[in-house]
């Protein structure tokens, strides 16, 4: 493939010669995805070019807004890695609603997951329960129903953003300012009870 | 009540407490990246010369997966 400056770049895709220099960038964007996918066997190669394909459009529709503070290569691979993540996340949670990640505590049904690190000594026990109980009261007392809600399919349930927000008929960055704004909250009253984040830290260690 | 894991608990209460006023949001994040990981694969600080990117990728478990899904896609095409 021919090396190209972003000046080039910008011409041969805006002019004459945007055929040769799309299936450069499409080759350069699929070979830079099969690299950052290969730990994902689920990911093919067709999905690899759908994803390609569609960063393209994507680049083509954007090329009056690239600032020109990075290569162009670099800027499209960025937009091709969101693209197929975009998709991949919706794949995985497609059968996933909110409310399954909403769970009530079941004593019964509930195993304890393995822990990687040693079991915790008992005055850290009792601390991660307090941490535990503090943490389920301020989310009860400061967050509206909407942040309990994403915090709760996002945060404890391991949900991405994307279709977190999708759910909740918002997009991602609305959604990140809305837990942000909760973190606040919590933040605030946590510290007014004195917590720091030494004291988390000593509650976990081993 | 919500059940949740020791280990959720754990990054929760950190990420809490060490929240800042001034984060950026996953699309001011999206549009610094692409020089972010370029200053990354220089090998120049990037934490260090973007800070609030570098805290939103600590915070932001999908930003952060793109993140370094896209470094190792240059560092591989490098």
């Amino acid at each position: 493939m021919v090396e190209r400056t972003n000046q080039e770049w910008l011409a041969e895709l805006r002019g004459l010669e945007q055929e040769e220099a799309l299936a450069d960038l499409r080759a350069l964007l699929v070979k830079g995805l099969r690299y950052a996918m290969a730990d994902r066997p689920a990911v093919t190669e067709a999905d690899l070019e759908d994803f390609a394909q569609e960063a393209l459009l994507k680049v083509l529709a954007g090329l009056d807004t690239f600032r020109g503070e990075s290569r162009l290569t670099t800027w499209a691979q960025k937009i091709a890695v969101r693209v197929a993540f975009t998709e991949l996340r919706r794949r995985r949670w497609k059968d996933v609603s909110i409310e399954d990640l909403i769970a009530e505590d079941r004593e019964g049904d509930w195993t304890p997951p393995v822990l990687t690190d040693a079991a915790p000594s008992p005055e850290q026990r009792v601390t991660q329960q307090m941490l535990m109980e503090m943490v389920q009261r301020l989310i009860a007392e400061e967050l509206t129903e909407r942040q309990r809600q994403a915090m709760t399919a996002a945060v404890i349930g391991g949900m991405p953003l994307e279709e977190v927000a999708r759910r909740m008929g918002t997009n991602r960055n609305a959604l990140y300012k809305l837990l942000h704004d909760a973190r606040q909250r919590l933040q605030k009253r946590m510290l007014a009870t004195g917590l720091s984040p030494q004291d988390v830290l000593v509650a976990f260690e081993s | 009540m919500i059940r949740f894991e020791p280990v959720t608990l754990k990054r929760m209460v950190r990420n809490v407490l060490t929240t800042r006023p001034d984060e950026i949001g996953c699309d001011e994040c999206f549009e610094q990246l692409d020089r972010f990981v370029e200053m990354k694969l220089a090998g120049k600080n990037a934490a260090e010369a973007m800070p609030l990117v570098q805290d939103h990728l600590e915070r932001c478990r999908d930003c952060r997966e793109e993140f370094e899904a896209l470094l190792t896609a240059l560092q591989a095409l490098a």
